[in-house]
């Protein structure tokens, strides 16, 4: 059977606050499928609710058909996860940290130390196996924990914007990784989108806890960029609220929504403005503008259907 | 896909008691907790040996049995409620607290092992390097009462080193739960000290002496078997002494204040601890499985 994950009516109230609103979604088969959304869409909660750290106030989330608030047990022997950023006991080592894990997976004592060389190897962090791990900085620890969602040869993977605090080098890396896990379901969240773009092959797309979209990279591209335009500006300096309203004002500019500090996504109808045109207008604000460049189709559809612009 | 073992709970507890007590054993707690044990092992050491109490030492003319027992009442018995207090204390009141907030709940629960494991597991570890850090004290203890009553260990040293693990596997429940009702590590910490070392030991008295109903209710009441068992006779289930009379009343009976006070019996005690112990587990184990990791 396929390896699936599945969430049906998946809801979870923090008090008057609803996080996650009657999720439907099922993504079956080994491919690496991104899990997309603003700030507080969910997607951390659901992910949570899968790996039971948290309880979902109604709905089911399954993993391989077993309910995860029934028997965690069973539905996450099959699964890794790897949510948010952990930490491991301070005083062990990664050696010992990913044992532990190993051992509580029913790895056999036979394979455990070549699952983790080769574990280690992969995250580039042979050299500390033997350090504690309360030295490490924030990004060799993700490396331990993206390390410990390979030992058990998971049929499904789950994580949780895994290049968080990693260097440039490191998030390459972990991409490499994810790319490599095309034998296997992965379901990851990411803020990246060229992240997500480059190694994963559907997208489900989430806001206010209500799923917007599933569908494959292809589609969701082809049907929500809507034929309009969207190019990224970059800033020699950090953008306040001003210069992305005198941007919003521009002619032809349908949205704007900031991706970093000195960088804004713009949405526009080609029909009414030109790139060059649109080009011309942001240079004449005099706010800075260094960089012009075309944004991806999945920021174009993102930006389409995630209506929270500035 | 590799082949895997279905790991049982009961393994799976297994691993993590071996994992956290080495946690316990390379952190700075563990040696934090040995140092104020050795300190406090020391200086009873040195008073003893520099001064020689009759406390400690007895009286002339008194029974060698009763005498060293009086010793290890002084000694020991002193000291080690505040030795099992820390030590319940120091690893296990932040135990499960600071997986929640230190994020490392993070990286072992979200994998196919029940919460209860986890739980049960950190428990173990506490316990033994609690258990770790009694016996060293035990060990101090006996080896003055060997040197100044030679060949002379009362059994009632052996039972009262038994009631003190007893103690120790109560109040690390109680501490347990405390961890598992708050998500702040630094605060369930200073509530289990606060509670075990001095709210507890304030409502004993208030509850026996001004109000003269026995505190059965009350962990540290059980706890009390610990001293007791060092006194022969063992004390009376009840004591009470009258303090000043009414004016012109020579009676006794006439008497104003009335100091009572009780003391646990043996079957009592144990049955207060087990029932701390059961209870606190529950409960702490309740609060575990309910609690959410929300950021």
């Amino acid at each position: 059977m396929a390896p699936s994950l599945e969430a049906v009516q998946l809801t979870k109230n923090f008090g008057s606050f609803t996080a996650v609103s009657g999720l439907d979604l099922k993504v079956q088969g080994t491919k690496c499928v991104g899990f997309l959304g603003p700030n507080g869409a969910g997607k951390t909660t659901t992910m949570k609710m899968f790996t039971g750290l948290i309880a979902a106030t109604s709905g089911s989330a399954l993993i391989n058909g077993v309910d995860v608030s029934k028997d965690k047990k069973s539905a996450l022997a099959s699964c890794a996860t790897l949510i948010e950023t952990p930490e491991i006991y301070s005083s062990l080592t990664p050696k010992e940290a990913l044992s532990m894990i190993c051992e509580i997976r029913g790895v056999p004592k036979a394979e455990r130390g070549k699952r983790i060389d080769e574990a280690l190897g992969l995250v580039k962090m042979t050299e500390w196996e033997n350090k504690r791990v309360g030295s490490f900085s924030k990004g060799m620890k993700q490396r331990v924990n993206v390390a410990s969602t390979l030992l058990s040869d998971p049929e499904v993977i789950i994580l949780d914007e895994p290049s968080t605090g990693l260097d440039p080098r490191g998030m390459s890396e972990v991409r490499s990784i994810v790319k490599s896990l095309s034998d296997r379901l992965v379901f990851m969240s990411s803020h990246l989108l060229a992240e997500v773009t480059e190694v994963c092959q559907e997208v489900a797309l989430v806001d206010h806890g209500k799923l917007l979209v599933y569908d494959t990279l292809e589609n969701v591209t082809a049907r929500f960029s809507g034929g309009g335009g969207s190019v990224q500006v970059g800033f020699s300096r950090m953008v306040d609220e001003e210069t992305a309203s005198k941007v919003s004002k521009l002619q032809g500019v349908q949205g704007v929504t900031r991706s970093n500090d000195r960088h804004l996504i713009v949405r526009f109808d080609p029909k009414a403005v030109s790139q060059d045109k649109l080009f011309e207008g942001v240079a004449g604000l005099k706010a800075g503008a260094v960089s012009f460049e075309q944004a991806s189709g999945l920021e174009d559809a993102y930006l389409s259907l995630i209506k929270e612009t500035l | 896909m590799a082949t895997k073992a279905r790991v049982g709970s009961g393994s799976q507890i297994g691993i993590i008691t071996r994992y956290n007590f080495l946690n316990y054993f390379r952190a700075r707690r563990f040696y934090v907790m040995l140092s104020i044990m050795l300190l406090i092992s020391l200086l009873l050491t040195a008073v003893v040996g520099y001064y020689r109490p009759v406390t400690f030492l007895g009286i002339p003319g008194e029974s060698a049995s009763t005498a060293v027992l009086g010793f290890y009442g002084a000694g020991w018995g002193s000291f080690v409620s505040i030795v099992v207090i820390l030590s319940a204390a120091f690893f296990g009141g932040d135990a499960i607290s600071g997986e929640f907030q230190n994020r490392t709940g993070y990286f072992l629960v979200p994998n196919p092992i029940r919460r209860s494991a986890i739980y049960v597991g950190k428990w173990i570890a506490a316990l033994a390097a609690s258990t770790i850090i009694l016996l060293i004290f035990a060990g101090v203890m006996l080896a003055n009462g060997l040197y100044y009553f030679p060949g002379n260990v009362p059994w009632e040293f052996a039972q009262s080193v038994a009631f003190a693990w007893i103690y120790l596997v109560a109040a690390l429940s109680l501490t347990f739960a405390f961890s598992s009702l708050f998500k702040s590590s630094s605060i369930s910490i200073l509530m289990s000290v606060i509670l075990l070392l001095f709210v507890f030991g304030v409502i004993d008295t208030v509850s026996s002496a001004v109000a003269g109903v026995e505190p059965w209710y009350s962990i540290t009441y059980g706890a009390g078997i610990i001293t007791s068992i060092l006194n022969v006779p063992y004390p009376a289930h009840q004591l009470t002494q009258s303090l000043g009379s009414l004016a012109g009343g020579p009676n006794r009976t006439n008497a104003r204040f009335q100091l009572t006070t009780f003391n646990a019996t043996v079957p009592e005690g144990l049955g207060i601890l087990l029932v701390y112990f059961v209870a606190m587990a529950a409960l702490g184990l309740w609060l575990f499985e309910r609690k959410e990791f929300t950021s």
